[in-house]
């Protein structure tokens, strides 16, 4: 079959859905690709470099969509494209099921499968074809190089010999993909960087990524954001009055906001209030990342930079990954490709569109002529919402108690086997004789000797230490040649085996177990 | 030469032998250490030969250079995957000796018993030794000796069982004769009326027939083992035939016997610990055989195995920047150590971090995966144990579990009523991706359903251990 992929008609749209590269992997898995003439130019991809892998070059929209059997590409198709569209084509694409009833009701009519890539659902498995974490995360990282650009100073703090420079003081509110990507980026271009989201449970995350995470002061027992299939929801107002009011006292102080606040079919919430814009430093920045769904700041204008009366700069962008044209198309089509290969099991080149798949079924929004969207519930659970136990803090009283009722134990234990070791070595000495007690003490000592040392040998090297035990246990030799001096025959037959074989067990001990440490070699 | 000077040597050798074993604490002091018990050895085997009561030291040479020629060339054949049968053989010959040393005592003790006072006095040596004994003494070098050829006659058969399953000789499966421990009671309670025969008579019928008791209990106490309980095992007979050679050393009177037999009987003893520790057992369970009594039923294990072929495991490879492989012994039937160790080079020269997890019960002996490693030349620095390298699961990207099955079962945390529940296990799971190289989808040793293969995260790599690696070679650059 034969995989195609179009130039995008939307404007300003530069990713492409297939790179040289996945191309490539694409034909691995028994496809033959095909390409709009040009579709690749604007994220850095000559048709040059996708015939050298082996793509075939279409001149035309119109003879591509004709000759390919699945057609990948990355915007939600239009009119135009959906009319080219029937029941021997599979179409990937992100498609907006939820806000594009009139698109499906075309797509179902073409007949054709049409795969959603915003649909996939987030289980761990489907992690490699999700590409809304893939686009998130580009838009993360160049939110913050937009809000770079359009901020006067330093993003780390300088002691130089001119002066000291302090450091930008970020805050990202929102920390799902993009969030923790701009939590990223930010820190380590060395920014303080403060991270709020409703979700407590991030909290981990985020300071893993080098963020401090902005708690609120609220009683009212936060919901498990998991329990949305990893999303946000909406909050209570009471919940939001607190964290606006978080905001209000941060707004003074931050340089740069980025907000990433979004909900699921849904108005991005307002976060980012008049007040709070009027109350930030001249200068700094907000760069809004969910200016499409109405914006999260008061003020955003979508798709445009604006630049409020104290000096404020607004960045409304929606197209950040396509604004990383090359970086956004290499990770979408590596989406794509993965999709692909679960939907080609046999890499025989041949799609086996599996509806009992939990990922195929979740993305698929037409089969064969049918709407199958919304999905059902997949499953396995999108992430597994494990309550974590929480072990409660022991004070410092508690753990001395703690510690002292331990040492106590310890002590009582050995006592206890102290004295009856004594006991037991005292009935021993009174009624065996002076002789006999003498190598019983050698005895005893040897054994807290080997007990002491062994303790401290590396457990890599119990192997070796097996051999050498056993070479110095073929001591018993001594036995051996103090009685092969005697007069009786069996006596000197029995001890010249035992010397004979004590001979085999001391070479061979000690040997390999050099053989053995001759190897141990350090990188 | 005066007894003094062999006692001398004795003490010098006595500090060597604990040196030697103290200086296994590290890669490097071992090699010196190593030195320590050849000299210590060598210098108590002069001191003996030329002390009081040995003679015919020409034969004892010629016998000695003997037994080193073939300890030699043994020690230079061995792979280092036949490791375990190597110990356990010589755990065989040690115990024999002191089945046979301690007969000879008896003999000896016979023959003083019967001369007369002049030919006492001429006595020397040994015999010197046993003459100047009185009666309780007498008695208790008795007890002694048949101390020690019962504990060197179980050593014996223990360890040619042990031998013959870790070779492959003998079923490694647990096999008991019908009766079951009753036998091994039996036979334990027959030696103690043998005891208490000979200590009254002093006749060799009692311990010919005790010795015959102690083999059957060797014989039939390892071979209802398990193959993967063979670590437990080896360290037990270690043990066994360090202190059986104190049991000798005590009837000769010999303090470097004493202290030696101690020195590997509480060597063999610890190990012996660690190991059940690692398997969250009882000693006692382990050498009695059998798994303990489960609570309940096992959880269910849901899901389904997912497989997947060389070029995943491959892609996989690359997008990683730490790996974490986790061997155990189906890496050492399958000798696919080489070939790991080609693919930690290969990923190390990628810039990965590349480390190994060693849990304590990995193979069929103590330490058996690092000196296998060793030999495929991978640096002792980047092999870790269980503790040290737990805590890095989560921050890996690829685990790789080669040939281990119990030690890698999340059933031992999060199911109370598995058999395994509570032994410490290598938290491989907690990475981010795992890929487990294993024959079939058949469980391990135990029969024990392992989650792990059924996890999300989890993608089982068939085959042969070695073909599925030098396929996976191929593919990485």
């Amino acid at each position: 079959m034969k995989i195609g992929v179009p130039k995008e008609i939307f404007e300003g749209e530069n990713r492409v859905a297939m790179t040289p590269d996945s191309a490539k992997l694409l034909q691995k898995l028994g496809y033959d690709c095909i390409i709009e003439t040009k579709a690749g130019l604007a994220a850095g991809f000559s048709d040059a470099l996708y015939k050298e892998a082996g793509v075939e070059i279409a001149k035309t929209a119109a003879s591509l969509w004709k000759e390919a059997d699945i057609i990948a590409k990355v915007r939600q198709p239009n009119d135009t494209e959906l009319k080219r569209l029937n029941k021997d084509k599979t179409l990937i694409s992100f498609f907006n099921p939820g806000g594009n009833e009139a698109g499906m009701e075309k797509a179902k009519a073409s007949g054709a499968n049409v795969i959603a890539m915003e649909m996939v659902p987030r289980i761990s498995r489907a992690q490699k074809m999700d590409a809304l974490s893939s686009m998130a995360n580009i838009a993360g990282y160049r939110a913050v190089i937009e809000a770079g650009n359009n901020f006067g100073r330093f993003f780390t703090g300088q002691v130089t010999a001119a002066g000291k420079v302090p450091p930008a003081k970020v805050l990202v509110v929102g920390a799902g993909v993009a969030g923790l990507a701009a939590i990223g980026t930010s820190a380590s271009l060395g920014a303080i960087t403060y991270a709020f989201d409703v979700r407590p449970e991030v909290a981990e995350q985020v300071e893993s990524m080098g963020a401090e995470f902005v708690y609120l002061d609220f009683e009212e027992e936060q919901q498990d954001g998991a329990a949305a299939g990893g999303y946000a929801s909406v909050s209570s107002p009471e919940f939001r009055e607190a964290q606006l009011a978080k905001f209000r006292e941060l707004a003074p102080e931050v340089d740069i906001v980025i907000t990433t606040a979004l909900i699921p079919n849904r108005e991005a919430p307002k976060l980012w209030l008049e007040d709070m814009i009027k109350a930030m430093k001249p200068g700094s920045v907000i760069v809004d990342l969910a200016a499409e769904k109405g914006g999260n700041a008061e003020g955003t204008v979508m798709d445009e930079k604006i630049v409020t009366d104290n000096g404020v700069t607004i960045v409304g962008y929606t197209d950040f990954p396509s604004r990383m044209a090359s970086q956004a198309s290499s990770l979408y089509s590596n989406n794509i490709r993965h999709m692909m290969s679960d939907l080609t099991p046999e890499k025989d080149g041949q799609v086996n569109h599996d509806m009992e798949d939990d990922v195929i079924r979740g993305a698929t929004v037409t089969f064969e002529g049918e709407i199958t969207f919304p999905p059902p519930p997949p499953k396995v659970q999108a992430i597994a919402a494990k309550p974590k136990e929480v072990v409660p803090e022991l004070t410092l009283e508690e753990k001395k108690a703690l510690e002292a009722a331990e040492f106590k134990q310890q002590t009582k234990n050995q006592v206890t086997l102290l004295a009856v070791g004594a006991a037991l070595l005292l009935g021993v000495g009174l009624v065996a004789p002076a002789s006999f007690m003498q190598h019983f003490i050698v005895f005893v000592l040897a054994v807290f000797v080997g007990f002491q040392v062994i303790w401290g040998v590396a457990h890599s090297l119990h192997t070796p230490l097996m051999a050498v035990t056993n070479a110095i246990s073929s001591i018993i030799i001594l036995g051996a040649l103090m009685q092969i001096g005697t007069s009786s025959a069996i006596v000197v037959i029995l001890a010249a085996l035992s010397v004979f074989m004590a001979g085999i067990n001391i070479f061979g001990g000690f040997l390999v177990t050099r053989r053995m440490l001759a190897m141990f070699q350090k990188s | 030469m005066e007894f003094g000077f062999t006692t001398a040597a004795y003490v010098v050798a006595a500090v060597l032998f604990i040196l030697s074993l103290g200086g296994l604490s590290g890669q490097e002091s071992a090699k010196r250490a190593v030195w320590y018990g050849i000299v210590g050895m060598g210098l108590a085997v002069f001191a003996t030969l030329i002390g009081p009561g040995a003679g015919f030291w020409w034969l004892s040479i010629i016998l000695i250079a003997i037994g080193g020629v073939i300890g030699t060339v043994v020690a230079q054949r061995v792979q280092m995957t036949e490791m375990p049968q190597l110990v356990a053989a010589m755990h065989s010959l040690v115990g024999l000796a002191a089945v046979f040393v301690g007969f000879n005592a008896h003999f000896e003790l016979v023959n003083v018993l019967g001369m007369d006072e002049a030919a006492k006095k001429a006595l020397e040596g040994f015999g010197a030794l046993i003459a100047k004994k009185d009666v309780v003494e007498q008695n208790i070098l008795r007890v002694e000796l048949f101390l020690g050829v019962f504990i060197g006659a179980v050593t014996f058969t223990g360890s040619v069982i042990a031998y013959g399953k870790l070779a492959g000789k003998v079923t490694s499966a647990a096999e008991k004769l019908p009766g079951g421990h009753a036998l091994n009671a039996s036979a334990a309670i027959i030696s103690l009326v043998c005891l208490i025969w000979y200590f009254n008579s002093g006749g060799i019928l009692p311990l010919i027939i005790m010795t015959l008791a102690a083999f059957f209990i060797g014989y039939h106490l390892i071979m209802g083992i398990g193959g993967a309980d063979m670590p437990v095992v080896v360290s037990m007979l270690n043990s066994y035939s360090g202190w059986a050679a104190a049991a000798i050393g005590f009837s000769l009177g010999n303090d470097l016997l004493i202290v030696v037999g101690a020195l590997v009987g509480s060597s063999g003893a610890i190990l012996s610990y660690i190991m059940c520790k690692a398997m969250n057992r009882s000693f006692i369970s382990v050498i009695l055989g059998g798994f303990g009594g489960t609570a309940g039923p096992q959880m269910e294990v849901e899901g389904e195995q997912i497989a997947i072929d060389a070029e995943g495991v491959a892609a996989a490879l690359e997008d990683a920047d730490s790996v974490i492989i986790i061997p155990g012994y189906g890496m050492a039937v399958a000798q696919a150590q080489n070939a790991v160790s080609d693919l930690v080079r290969k990923l190390k020269i990628a810039g990965k971090e590349v480390r190994f997890a060693i849990h304590p019960v990995a193979g069929r002996l103590p330490g058996h995966m690092n000196v296998l490693l060793a030999e495929a030349k991978v640096p002792y620095d980047i092999v870790m144990e269980m503790d040290e390298i737990n805590d890095d699961f989560p921050s890996t990207d690829v685990a790789i579990v080669i040939g281990s099955n119990d030690i890698v079962n999340p059933a031992a945390q999060e199911d109370p009523n598995s058999p395994i529940a509570g032994m410490p296990v290598l938290e491989c799971w907690k990475a981010k991706q795992v890929f487990v190289s294993k024959r079939g989808q058949g469980t391990g040793y135990s029969g024990i359903e392992n989650p792990l293969f059924y996890k999300e995260n989890t993608r089982m790599f068939y085959g042969d251990a070695r073909d599925s690696l030098d396929k996976l070679l191929g593919l990485i650059d």
